[in-house]
């Protein structure tokens, strides 16, 4: 009997040590797995995969950045010479353009003629670049020379301000509109719950009788369990024309709507988690207080909320982490503009929700998938930063015996 | 001179305290002794309304200080509270350094002076003998203290704003014997300035530091006079059943 419950015992050992295992490396293979995608992008070159672009074999030209190739073709430079040696005006030349140059008829029965023709044209113009597939180049032509691309480098991606994924030829990476949205919206989402979640966490924990307390408290932690999806509705078609129609804006899917919404949502994690950390507050504490002539009012700014500080801190945290994370709410009513934010009152595109609707458009190992991968690393280290420096402040806090 | 006038206090339908009179001089040491649950706690807490913060209480008859019933509408409970300092059980001191703890009282009070300030607390630090054990850390947390230095810092705190009456809830019950001799010298000390009531547990506590005695048991006071004659020849049997440990 003895040694059957010895056996089992290290048996149960084994299996919560292996299920404590099995948990730690499922997360770390998921982080791995998310930072190798991620990282990729950094091999792709800059041009959409399967095109190359193509110029005279008299240009000088070396290599030229994917800002660059996206703003030769958008006519924004229109001169050689401000991106190399070379002089003269910049021709962007595209493959359907052909078409319109040769009859139909003489690219043969399989466009078998087609990588000829575009040799020819590329050879006559000394100052064109082309941009077409890779199974029509002109490769047999001595006067036609296919330009190497750069890879998309980090600093593009942190610093560049357009995001245009899906842009042709260069799709631009830009993140940094996305990561500002997305620090911009939680930001002013807890800068407006925090106010009102510490508001009512005070009166619920100080001022509140027991009755409303218990018909409070319940209610609020109810708001917490809605779905996203119900409040981006909410959003949708209550707040944003609310807001279009107070402020006399053009458009209502603004930062603002946004964070209002994300403040709605943390409010219940701030009120119930602030409140808890001002209950607790021992009585002897409360009593000192008290008794030495403090107003209600007083004893609770001088003692309960320092007593309180790391757990508000702990609320604030959970707060923005809900609020930086959060999808569905902030898709709904952002306007998902990928601009970089000059006012509150503007569209704006946030990490979580570029995310959500561009992955389903992504084909999954190019450029475009890996840059949403990317994405999702940068929301995982952002959150990290935030829980690590709260813990950090939290325990400063507590040797200093706040 | 603190009176108490037929007193009745009730927690819900339980009736806590039953029609207690009492007189109190100015400048003494009274103590409260009695079983555990006789209701002198309760009975020490109606001086500074502590008991205001229990929800479901009833309070009927008068408690006077100094000339006026501490419960009528025109008092201000925070004036109340700062003439009437109380020290708990329990070491009770704030998250906060020996400084502002020893602060905290005038602060709440308005008091802006920091020259002021500072002169309080160190003349209410040594007069609750801890100036010359604290000086040189008054910025440190009051954490850092033992429990009997944090109960000298709580006396402090309360001797900051200058009450004229001092309450104490068994203040030494949680501390060791070196400490406890330490608060019952303070009290000696402090009777000169203060009118000092002092709940406890501890019969020898009662006998060493207060001038009165009062007996407590189910929420009558069943004698009250001086702590000689209550330990020496108390005059009803209750009371010498408890004082030579027959219960209790």
């Amino acid at each position: 009997m003895k040694q059957f419950r010895q056996i089992a015992e290290r048996m149960a050992k084994v299996m919560l040590t292996l299920s404590g295992g099995v948990t730690s490396l499922a997360i770390l293979l998921i982080i791995i797995f998310l930072f190798k995608e991620g990282l990729g992008l950094f091999n792709s070159a800059a041009v959409e995969n399967g095109y190359a672009l193509c110029i005279h074999s008299s240009n000088p030209t070396q290599q030229l950045s994917p800002w660059q190739i996206k703003r030769i073709f958008d006519w924004e430079i229109t001169d050689w010479s401000e991106v190399s040696e070379k002089k003269g005006e910049i021709t962007p030349f595209r493959l359907d353009e052909i078409f319109a140059m040769y009859p139909e008829d003489e690219f043969g029965e399989d466009y078998e003629l087609l990588p000829q023709k575009l040799g020819e044209t590329i050879a006559q113009n000394p100052n064109i670049i082309a941009f077409l597939p890779e199974q029509y180049l002109p490769n047999g032509n001595q006067s036609v020379k296919v330009l190497p691309v750069e890879n998309i480098n980090i600093a593009d991606f942190f610093g560049g301000k357009e995001w245009l994924p899906t842009a042709t030829p260069s799709p631009q990476f830009g993140a940094l509109p996305l990561i500002m949205g997305t620090l911009w919206v939680s930001f002013f989402a807890i800068l407006i719950a925090l106010p009102f979640g510490l508001g009512v966490a005070i009166y619920m924990s100080e001022l509140a009788g027991t009755r409303t307390r218990k018909f409070l408290k319940p209610t609020i932690e109810l708001l917490a369990g809605i779905p996203s999806v119900v409040y981006g509705f909410f959003g949708l078609v209550v707040l944003v024309p609310l807001i279009q129609r107070t402020l006399n804006l053009p458009v209502g899917e603004t930062a603002f709507a946004g964070s209002l919404i994300l403040a709605i949502m943390a409010l219940p994690t701030i009120i119930t988690i602030a409140e808890d950390a001002m209950r607790s507050t021992p009585r002897a504490m409360r009593e000192a207080s008290l008794a030495l002539g403090a107003t209600p009012w007083q004893t609770i700014y001088k003692v309960i909320v320092p007593h309180a500080s790391s757990g508000i801190m702990a609320a604030v945290v959970l707060g923005i982490g809900r609020a930086i994370g959060e999808t569905m709410a902030v898709l709904m009513v952002t306007g998902n503009a990928a601009v970089m934010l000059t006012s509150l009152f503007q569209s704006v595109r946030t990490i979580p929700a570029t995310i959500a609707a561009e992955l389903g458009e992504a084909p999954a190992g190019g450029a475009h998938y890996q840059s949403l991968f990317l994405l999702g690393c940068i929301l995982f280290v952002i959150t990290m930063i935030i829980s690590a420096s709260a813990e950090f402040i939290a325990k400063k806090d507590h040797n200093k015996g706040i | 001179m603190i009176q108490a006038k037929d007193i009745n206090f009730y927690y819900g339908d339980f009736h806590a305290l039953k029609n207690i009179d009492i007189e109190m001089e100015a400048h003494t040491v009274t103590a409260f002794i009695g079983p555990s649950g006789c209701g002198k706690s309760t009975f020490l807490r109606l001086f500074n309304r502590m008991n205001d913060l229990i929800g479901d209480t009833r309070l009927t008859g008068e408690c006077v200080i100094d000339g006026e019933n501490i419960y009528n509408k025109s008092v201000q409970v925070d004036d109340l509270r700062k003439k009437v300092g109380m020290v708990f059980q329990k070491p009770n001191p704030f998250p906060k350094s020996i400084f502002e703890n020893v602060a905290y009282g005038l602060r709440v009070n308005d008091v802006r002076d920091k020259a002021y300030i500072t002169q309080r607390v160190e003349e209410s630090l040594q007069a609750a003998a801890l100036w010359d054990e604290v000086k040189d850390k008054l910025k440190k947390s009051a954490f850092e203290l033992s429990g009997g230095q944090q109960q000298r810092l709580c006396i402090a705190r309360a001797l900051a704003i200058s009450p004229s009456v001092l309450l104490m809830d068994e203040p030494a019950s949680a501390l060791d014997p070196i400490s406890t001799s330490k608060i019952e010298e303070l009290i000696h000390v402090l009777k000169k300035d203060y009118t000092i009531v002092i709940v406890t547990h501890n019969m020898q506590q009662a006998a060493r530091v207060s001038d009165k005695t009062g007996f407590f048991m189910l929420g009558e006071l069943i004698e009250h006079d001086d702590t000689k004659k209550i330990f020496l020849k108390p005059e009803k049997e209750q009371t010498q059943n408890y004082i030579t440990g027959r219960f209790g």
